[in-house]
């Protein structure tokens, strides 16, 4: 009996806190002079590791110049976006509508983006996307409110194709997951490599986020391509450069990829990865002195080694500065700020590159080999490429 | 695809099969002979994959990783076993996935805060790392035949444990009819204790066995939760014999769907599934 | 099956008549905000009361049940042309019924199978849907697809977020009531019969085959109405809302409130959302970030629900059953 009636004194105790709980946080919102700004990322899951580095850029550039916008000081908010696409509208939605914040930046998984990009073009609040290189950001879906500072999913491969034709490798195979990223990617080197002459003689594709790469490469064997062009990231990157050398095709078919296939996953590859050649807008090895210079002050700061995620991040972090600057602070003065981030020239440490009129960046693409666990940088595979902005309809 | 392309295909299927059935083998035994669903099952496997890397980067020996990875999840299981789901064996299937995946969600937890989330090879011993020439350019890693090797090993031990010993012969009984063999002098208690340890053993060694292969990166689990159940369900729950059989059909179909239809391939296993269960609605060799 | 609460004692009805009253008068003291956060729960909320119409009600655990909940919710996106909105009123139906459809043909393969087999299979199934989606460009692939605008109701403009606050609520309770009726119809008692002891029913006579089948099927069309206000109140469709993880997520809510009666699916439904969020919003103590452990929080809550609480929140405030009879 007893213990009947403190459940139900509980409960409604509960429910009472509850509600209160719930109607709490909007009392509290005064709109302080500090600009607000709200970060998108995923801190948990697979692409943890992406979204502490692209912070780690961003409190990097901002603390460089004195940790404040246009003469502003920040107020910080987090939503972990756990890279859940089906949480997308609603994560984004409690850093604009919850939290209102001045600026949103994020995030990483594509699937997520296209719902911070509804969130953010609905409600016309500013967005840095510091990663997701989906196609739609920056083409049909574009807005003059939303930034990119990364890459489209295309244009790493974009600069691979000629390369390839240009070593002698005439026909070859294209392998992916199959998913808007791979899809986009693949995009890229089609077009590419098929100016240049190439024929892709074959487009395998296995389900994302399959792992199981022996089948297809058996299959890569019987086709006898010159050269493997191909799309992964993460931890099946690393599986597929390992599995590529067991088979016996490191050395017998040369392994070409978009950067991502190198990316973060050395240490885990080994000496299977050396010879890898691959295509990107960074290289942890680029030797410039700007380059140099962040790789310090970053494994400073942070203990550990910056990667194209932090530099990404960093180069948010210096767009943001950028438009505050000239907008003295106003975030409101949308014009302006629309019009000095269109305008802005970054001085990354990927080297220096400008926005595109549909809000992409314009970026040299580098050539990288992989050798002894590091992409060395060997050339330039295309200068300032920019994302064609196919759909995009501004202004 | 001609001759040499389909019998190397079919050893892709193989090979394949058997990894799968390392997999699943640990999953229907404790499915099969406590009735216990066990959604953290995939966890199991990362953290054995995450031993494996943590152990042999600090020793330099994968053997050694190996064995203490055995003796640690035998002794993780067991404690598991004792705490919670002990407690289960009588509650509907229900309580036991929803555990299991509040134990899905600390596994992770714990996962990230103890190793990180960041990608992780695991070498090869040397002695393993070699590839035979199967064609002019292609060959095949030994350590895969190495893992085919084990495979097959476990599957034989496991045979020979559950039919042809007494501790097997127990475990059988103990899953027929729990009373009667308690009745009978059987220490149910102990044989439940020991099945479990060796169900998350199995998990926790294929992920050791698996992980210079696969990598070691967060999430690795999920995936092959769903792929064990599905081989799971195919060959019977609780049959040994069927979680082999099974394995190995998925293999062919996983392989050969790659190649010959790659639209369909990501749906190809749970057509398979689906297709077997209409046909035999308990499995293939229900126990 | 144990834990199936079909009434509820009267200290607790009251209780959860005051929780209606507080979701009716919520929106008129919140932000915009809020007001969205907690449709959503109750959107959750006819989600996870469909399903437990399959899990409390007939015991048919299905694992895959987000199948139509995000088939509904594509068919609006699909339904919905890029330039304009469409009508609510045959719009709705319409993806109802498309979920409710698919839920038939593929109860009819699933349906016959049991226990853990059944489980089994419905996941599967589900994940076939998922794969279809996620792999295929043309159904908008693995981004997912928008929807422009929000269907139009044409007496009332569901763009305005206290209109869409009342509709849903309008819906929760709409569905609630209908499902009442359904359980303690001859319809629900068969059900519920079947969950009990389904031999026995077929031994009376009962083909309990054809049963199951439209429980199935209407769970799945009711999965589909919550699918569609989703899609309608998010504006964005993806591959995930059909898949495993979302189908867990419901169960987890069903048997967190309390399997049998429904008002313990909503119930669930605001309990896991609530408790979601306030784990992640945990704040840091010292150099440990409490909030971005919340998986390791959830998975602990879980746990302890499971160990203490089998028969969900409900259970825990209801009298202590009395001896149990040789039917559970």
């Amino acid at each position: 009996m007893t213990s009947r009636r403190l459940v139900l004194t509980r409960t409604a105790a509960i429910v009472g806190a509850a509600s209160t709980g719930l109607l709490l946080p909007q009392i509290a919102r005064a709109q302080g002079n500090k600009v607000r700004v709200g970060l998108m990322l995923p801190y948990t899951g697979t692409f943890a590791q992406l979204g502490v580095a692209i912070e780690n850029g961003i409190h990097m550039a901002i603390d460089e110049k004195g940790g404040k916008l246009g003469g502003r000081e920040i107020e910080w908010f987090k939503v972990d976006d756990e890279s859940e696409p089906a949480k997308g509208v609603e994560n984004a939605n409690k850093l604009v509508q919850r939290d209102k914040v001045d600026v949103l930046i994020g995030t990483v998984h594509s699937g997520v983006q296209m719902g911070i990009q509804k969130v953010v073009r609905d409600s016309g609040t500013l967005c840095i996307i510091p990663n997701a290189g989906v196609h739609a950001a920056t083409r049909a879906l574009c807005a003059p409110n939303v930034f990119r500072t990364s890459f489209t999913n295309s244009q790493p491969t974009l600069a691979l194709g000629k390369v390839m034709v240009d070593k002698g490798h005439k026909k070859a195979v294209w392998i992916t997951w199959k998913y808007a990223a791979g899809d986009e990617a693949f995009e890229g080197f089609r077009d590419s490599y098929t100016k240049a002459g190439g024929t892709i003689i074959k487009e395998l594709g296995l389900p994302f986020p399959n792992v199981e790469f022996q089948a297809l490469l058996t299959e890569i064997a019987s086709l006898r391509p010159d050269a493997v062009a191909c799309f992964f990231a993460g931890g099946g990157a690393a599986k597929f450069i390992k599995d590529y050398a067991a088979a016996g095709l490191k050395g017998k078919i040369p392994l070409y990829g978009s950067g991502f296939l190198t990316e973060g996953v050395l240490d885990a590859a080994g000496p299977a990865a050396d010879g890898i050649i691959t295509t990107m807008h960074y290289s942890d090895s680029l030797d410039t002195p700007r380059n140099k210079q962040f790789r310090l002050a970053y494994a400073k700061t942070f203990r550990s080694q910056p990667d194209v995620y932090a530099v990404q991040g960093y180069d948010s972090g210096q767009l943001l500065l950028q438009g505050a600057a000239a907008v003295k602070g106003d975030l409101n003065n949308k014009q302006a700020l629309y019009k000095a981030m269109e305008s802005a020239v970054i001085d990354s440490p990927r080297g220096r590159w400008t926005m595109s009129k549909s809000h992409n960046p314009v970026q040299d693409i580098y050539l990288r080999v992989v050798e002894n666990k590091e992409n060395k940088v060997i050339g330039i595979a295309a200068k300032a490429l920019a994302d064609s902005g196919a759909g995009c309809k501004m202004g | 695809m001609d001759l040499a392309n389909f019998l190397i295909q079919l050893l892709n299927s193989v090979q394949y099969g058997l990894l799968l059935f390392m997999l699943a083998a640990g999953l229907t035994l404790i499915f099969g002979i406590m009735g216990v669903v066990n959604l953290a099952h995939g966890s199991f496997y990362m953290l054995g994959a995450y031993l494996a890397w943590s152990v042999s980067s600090m020793t330099g020996s994968f053997t050694l990783a190996i064995i203490l990875g055995a003796v640690l999840s035998i002794v993780f299981g067991l404690a598991l076993e004792r705490l919670l789901f002990r407690h289960f064996y009588d509650r509907d299937h229900l309580s036991q996935v929803l555990l299991t995946f509040g134990l899905i969600y600390i596994f992770e937890e714990v996962r990230s805060i103890l190793w990180g989330d960041d990608v992780h090879g695991v070498k090869i011993p040397d002695i393993l790392s070699a590839s035979l020439p199967l064609t002019d350019n292609l060959s095949y890693p030994v350590y895969r035949l190495f893992m085919s090797g084990v495979c097959i090993a476990l599957a034989i031990g496991l045979y020979l444990l559950i039919s042809k010993t007494r501790l097997g012969m127990k475990i059988r009984a103990g899953a027929f009819n729990r009373d009667m063999a308690e009745a009978l002098g059987v220490n149910i208690k102990l044989i439940h204790a020991i099945v479990f340890a060796m169900g998350v053993a199995l998990a926790t060694v294929a992920g050791m066995i698996a992980s210079p292969v696969s990598s070691v990166y967060p999430n690795m689990g999920s995936q092959v939760l769903i792929i064990s159940f599905v081989v799971v369900v195919i060959g019977g729950i609780g049959s040994v014999r069927g979680a082999l059989i099974a394995a190995l059909l998925v293999g062919l179909v996983d392989t050969f769907g790659k190649v010959l239809l790659p639209q369909l391939a990501g749906m190809l296993i749970y057509m398979l599934m689906a297709a077997v269960l209409l046909w035999k609605p308990e499995g293939l060799f229900r126990q | 099956m144990k834990a199936n609460l079909e009434t509820l004692p009267r200290a607790l009805q009251a209780v959860v008549a005051l929780g209606l009253f507080a979701l009716a008068v919520f929106p008129l003291f919140g932000t915009d905000f809020y007001a969205q956060m907690v449709a959503r729960m109750m959107i959750l909320a006819i989600f996870a009361m469909s399903l437990d119409l399959l899990l409390g009600v007939t015991g048919l655990v299905s694992l895959g049940h987000a199948a139509f909940f995000g088939l509904a919710g594509y068919a609006l996106a699909f339904l919905t042309p890029a330039g304009e909105a469409v009508s609510l009123w045959w719009t709705l139906p319409l993806a109802a019924a498309a979920a409710g459809l698919a839920a038939l043909i593929i109860g009819f393969f699933v349906v016959r199978t049991h226990g853990i087999y059944f489980i089994m299979v419905t996941m599967a199934f589900a994940q076939m849907v998922f794969f279809l989606f996620f792999d295929n460009k043309v159904l908008g692939g693995s981004d997912g697809i928008y929807v422009n605008f929000k269907p139009s109701a044409g007496l009332f403009d569901l763009d305005n977020k206290l209109v869409f606050y009342y509709f849903t609520l309008a819906m929760l309770l709409l569905v609630y009531a209908f499902l009442r009726r359904v359980l303690f119809s001859p319809f629900g008692r068969v059900l519920a019969g079947i969950r009990i002891n389904e031999h026995r029913m077929r031994a009376i006579g009962y083909s309990t085959f054809g049963y199951k089948l439209a429980a199935f099927s209407l769970a799945g069309a009711l999965a589909g109405l919550a699918g569609y206000l989703w899609a309608a109140q998010s504006g964005f469709v993806n591959p995930e809302l059909m898949g495993f993880q979302m189908s867990a997520h419901a169960m987890m809510m069903v048997i967190l409130g309390g399997m049998g009666n429904f008002a313990g699916a909503i119930i669930g439904a605001f309990a896991f959302e609530y408790l979601l969020e306030w784990f992640k919003d945990l704040p840091a103590i010292g150099a440990v970030h409490l909030g971005k452990h919340w998986q390791l929080w959830m998975g602990l809550f879980i746990v302890l629900v499971v160990v203490f609480a089998p028969r969900g929140l409900l259970g825990l405030a209801e009298r202590r059953p009395r001896k149990a009879t040789s039917d559970d």
